[in-house]
């Protein structure tokens, strides 16, 4: 599809975005990208994180604007002042964090901005009886009366798509929609898109996710260091020659796995119970074990107490009651240190909040939790010669780029960051790791080198308890798989046991002896 | 091997300087404007100032005198702020320490001064400490912010004193105020000049900011504080204790300013009486903040604004007020506090000189 083509046939395209370039400071996030949606398709935007996908969706969408280039809405020149303009030139977006009101209902959230009148009084009867038009119409299953904070997310988001509609949209934006669901609420999600589109809406849908994206759209562009690096056909494409499209080289796509021979039981827990902040139970009466050289994956739509479980088992929440064990000995409710100190270490989910102190070097960062210990640290005075010998060598070892210690860890790349955390939590050999979304926002390149060194843990004898959103990673790296929802256990079972589907009715609240049952019949 | 990062940090470190001395140039200047509208001459003025500040063996030991409980409050706060806590309680915690040193002091006259004035700074010392920790515990315990609850023992220390001095500890007639300690327990003199003095007291309070640097860069405990300053999530990750360490933080916090009180005790006045801190505990705010939380920072802040007061005195006698430094200071905490002004000053200066274009500029205000 040359640019000519493109200029000619323009009343064909509901987006053009012509030599756009977006210069921050530094980084040059979009250089010279073309980028053109033909109306009523859905165009998927994949490349790896920071490769500039979202910088170019704000521009359309009005949030910044581009350095040079020109943007086309239905055969007209545009130039969004604010998000307002955008949404008026018919274009809406649905974000990756819901931008709902908790307190409010979904009609009411649904109306925020535009709210229907009757007099100075607003007209709910009105607002409720449109936003169940456009509810039926498209097939987003919601209930007009909730409250928010009282739906699954997967409605949660179709409360998000209502909104864009209601405003009127004609070409919608969804970024990364599939991150937050499960298997069956993502072919809901699916479904829902494919009526939009018959409906003549254009769709472009961002994701990192092949498969996903092979499954859905009609178009792909790759993004790659801010440049696109193709527009293909769905059709005409496969998952290997994408991911080569967005890392620029070859990826082994599934981890190899191979067999070990587990060791003794080392890791514990008899019916947990944990609390999370609203001091609501979130881990309920929760038991499992963990062999050496095993990683145990818990599976689960976020938010169903794997935050919290994870924070129990490295000390940093109360357990309520039940038993912690670790080699035999009791260690329920130890301090963090009490528990590092046993060789237990955590790779946190969110990296930036627990993991790093971005205003420290990168050398503090990777003594954090051993900075008292010898060598670093010698009756009270730290020993600097000895912590950059140890973070020099970690730095080499596990690629951190740039390769500078004195690097303040907040400067850093999000894959390099989780470089960092790796370092410090697997370069000191932990007997048991807890590992909390360990590849979430990391590009293809850096997901595949966390799996290997999570792996080779396991090859080490290290026992690891995977908790992750991504049912894919789950499955490509566990041994045994324990599924998690609102906070109580669905069941336990060997990976490849049960199908994907099985998985996601697990995660959808059904028990595994349920499930057993259904398989017999 | 120097790294690119080892080079920003440098470039970070010679702009924590560059940023409060531009501060100061650029209220000094304003000063002046404000001088001059006032129908006065800001040379004249200024010159005056100096001349109060650094013109005489007097002017010298009034001002040293002054920096020494500046220096000292503002590292309590500077200190404090590295570590995530926002002590306003200095002032309260200098009385408690006069307190404390005046009650120890008062009893050690049989004791020869080798043990008298160590046992007396302690006690200033521990005064402070014990003072700020109640603050810290409350925080650790219940979550109650620091800020209000140093602010309600201010008053309490306050109030506390006015009761010692026209009560238990009351001597004399006129002001009430407490009786001198002990000779063996007062500090010497570094130098006298005339009637005025040159307390040893300085001697001791540039030692504290030396320890005080030490201990924060180079010590496992200057770690955590610091972690727990900047990402308390993080420091209680990594397996340390989030209120062990505000209530130790707030303690040695606590002990500077205790240490201020001390050795106003023990170097100025002898005695103490009601208010006898001046609002230099709050002064401390200032200072730390123009020092950047530096404790070597802090010694040239502490010593800019001793001067500026010094200097202001002598200010009135040429028809200035001295309420100018007041003006000063405030629009110096105004500039450093807004320190993105300067920096984006200095990057476009440095820009300009080095003929960029003035597209990136814009990058770097957008960011």
């Amino acid at each position: 599809m040359s640019e000519e083509n493109i200029q000619e046939t323009l009343k064909d395209y509901a987006v053009y975005m012509k030599n756009i370039t977006k210069v921050f400071p530094k980084v040059v996030a979009n250089d010279n990208v073309n980028f053109a949606v033909k109306k009523g398709e859905i165009h998927a935007l994949i490349g790896e994180n920071g490769a500039g996908k979202t910088t170019l969706m704000n521009q359309l969408y009005g949030l910044y604007k581009p350095t040079s280039g020109e943007i086309y809405v239905f055969d007209k020149k545009v130039d969004f002042k604010g998000p307002s303009d955008a949404i008026k030139a018919g274009i809406g977006m649905v974000h990756q964090h819901f931008m709902l009101v908790d307190n409010l209902t979904v009609a009411e959230n649904v109306v925020l901005g535009s709210e229907p009148k009757k007099g100075i009084l607003f007209d709910l009867k009105f607002a409720k009886k449109e936003v169940k038009e456009l509810s039926e119409r498209y097939g987003l299953k919601v209930d007009v009366d909730a409250k928010i904070e009282d739906i699954p997310v997967g409605m949660q988001q179709r409360v998000e798509i209502i909104k864009t509609l209601y405003r009127g949209a004609d070409i919608l934006i969804l970024d990364e929609p599939t991150a937050v669901l499960t298997p069956q609420e993502t072919n809901e999600l699916f479904e829902i898109l494919r009526a939009l589109k018959n409906d003549g809406k254009t769709i472009i849908f961002i994701s990192h996710k092949l498969k996903e994206v092979l499954e859905i759209s009609d178009t792909i562009t790759v993004m790659r260091l801010g440049k696109v690096t193709g527009t293909v056909k769905t059709s005409e494409t496969n998952e290997k020659e994408l991911a080569n499209m967005m890392v620029g080289r070859n990826v082994v796509l599934s981890i190899e796995r191979p067999p070990t021979t587990l060791g003794k039981s080392i890791v514990k827990v008899e019916n947990i119970w944990v609390k999370d902040n609203r001091k609501l139970d979130a881990v309920k009466d929760l038991s499992f074990e963990i062999k050496e050289g095993e990683i145990l994956g818990i599976a689960g739509v976020a938010g169903n107490g794997q935050t919290e479980l994870a924070e129990a088992l490295s000390g940093l929440r109360k357990i309520e009651s039940g038993s912690y064990m670790f080699n035999g000995k009791e260690i329920t409710n130890l301090s963090v240190r009490e528990i590092r100190e046993l060789g237990i270490s955590h790779i946190p989910e969110d990296r930036q909040r627990r993991g790093l102190i971005p205003e420290f070097p990168v050398y503090f960062n990777l003594i954090l939790s051993q900075h008292y210990k010898e060598p670093f640290a010698n009756r009270g005075f730290l020993n600097f010669d000895e912590i950059k010998k140890y973070s020099h060598s970690l730095v080499k070892k596990f690629d951190v780029r740039p390769p500078d210690i004195y690097n303040l860890a907040g400067n850093l790349s999000g894959g390099n960051q989780q470089k960092v955390i790796l370092a410090r939590e697997i370069g000191s050999s932990p007997k048991f790791i807890i590992v909390s979304q360990p590849t979430r926002g990391l590009d293809v390149g850096a997901i595949e080198y966390v799996h290997k060194e999570l792996i080779n843990l396991r090859l080490n004898k290290g026992a690891v308890l995977l908790i992750s959103m991504e049912l894919e990673e789950i499955l490509s790296l566990s041994d045994r798989i324990l599924v998690m929802y609102e906070g109580r256990s669905m069941g336990e079972f060997e990976n490849g046991e049960l199908t994907i589907e099985e998985i996601g009715l697990m995660m959808a609240g059904k028990r595994i002896e349920e499930i057993k049952v259904l398989e017999k019949v | 091997m120097a790294s690119k990062s080892e080079v920003t940090n440098m470039r970070s470190k010679w702009m924590s300087f560059l940023v409060p001395a531009l501060a100061v140039l650029v209220s000094l200047l304003i000063g002046a404007i404000i001088i001059l509208a006032i129908g006065q001459n800001p040379i004249k003025a200024y010159g005056v100032m100096l001349k109060g500040a650094f013109g005489s063996r007097v002017a010298w030991a009034d001002n040293i005198t002054k920096m020494t409980s500046l220096l000292l409050t503002g590292l309590a706060v500077g200190f404090g702020f590295r570590a995530g806590v926002f002590n306003i309680g200095a002032e309260g915690q200098m009385a408690m320490g006069g307190i404390f040193a005046m009650i120890i002091g008062l009893n050690l006259g049989n004791v020869p001064p080798v043990i008298a004035i160590p046992l007396t700074i302690l006690a200033g010392m521990l005064g402070g400490a014990f003072w700020a920790s109640i603050a810290g515990w409350l925080k650790a315990q219940t979550g109650a912010h620091e800020v209000i609850t140093t602010i309600m023992l201010n008053w309490i220390a306050y109030h506390l004193t006015n009761y010692l001095v026209s009560g238990p500890f009351t001597v004399g007639i006129g002001i009430p105020k407490s009786p001198e300690i002990a000779k063996s327990a007062q500090l010497p003199p570094l130098l006298t000049a005339q009637a005025s003095t040159v307390p040893s007291g300085i001697i001791i309070a540039i030692a504290a900011a030396i320890v005080i640097y030490i201990l924060l860069e180079k010590t496992t405990l200057g770690y955590e504080a610091k972690a727990v300053g900047f990402n308390p999530y993080a420091a209680e990750y990594g397996g340390i204790s989030i209120s062990k360490n505000i209530v130790l933080t707030m303690a040695i916090s606590g002990a500077l300013a205790g240490l201020a009180g001390a050795l106003e005790v023990m170097c100025v006045h002898h005695r103490i009486f009601g208010a006898f801190t001046s609002d230099r505990g709050f002064d401390g705010i200032t200072i730390a903040l123009i020092g950047q939380n530096n404790p070597i920072g802090i010694i040239f802040s502490a010593f800019l604004i001793s001067s500026l007061r010094a200097g202001s005195n002598s200010m009135q006698t040429v028809g200035v007020p001295d309420d100018i430094i007041v003006i000063v200071q405030g629009i110096i905490i105004f500039f450093v506090a807004a320190d993105r002004i300067i920096k984006t000053w200095i990057i476009k200066a440095s820009k300009l000189g080095k003929n960029k274009s003035s597209q990136t500029i814009k990058g770097g205000e957008e960011a």
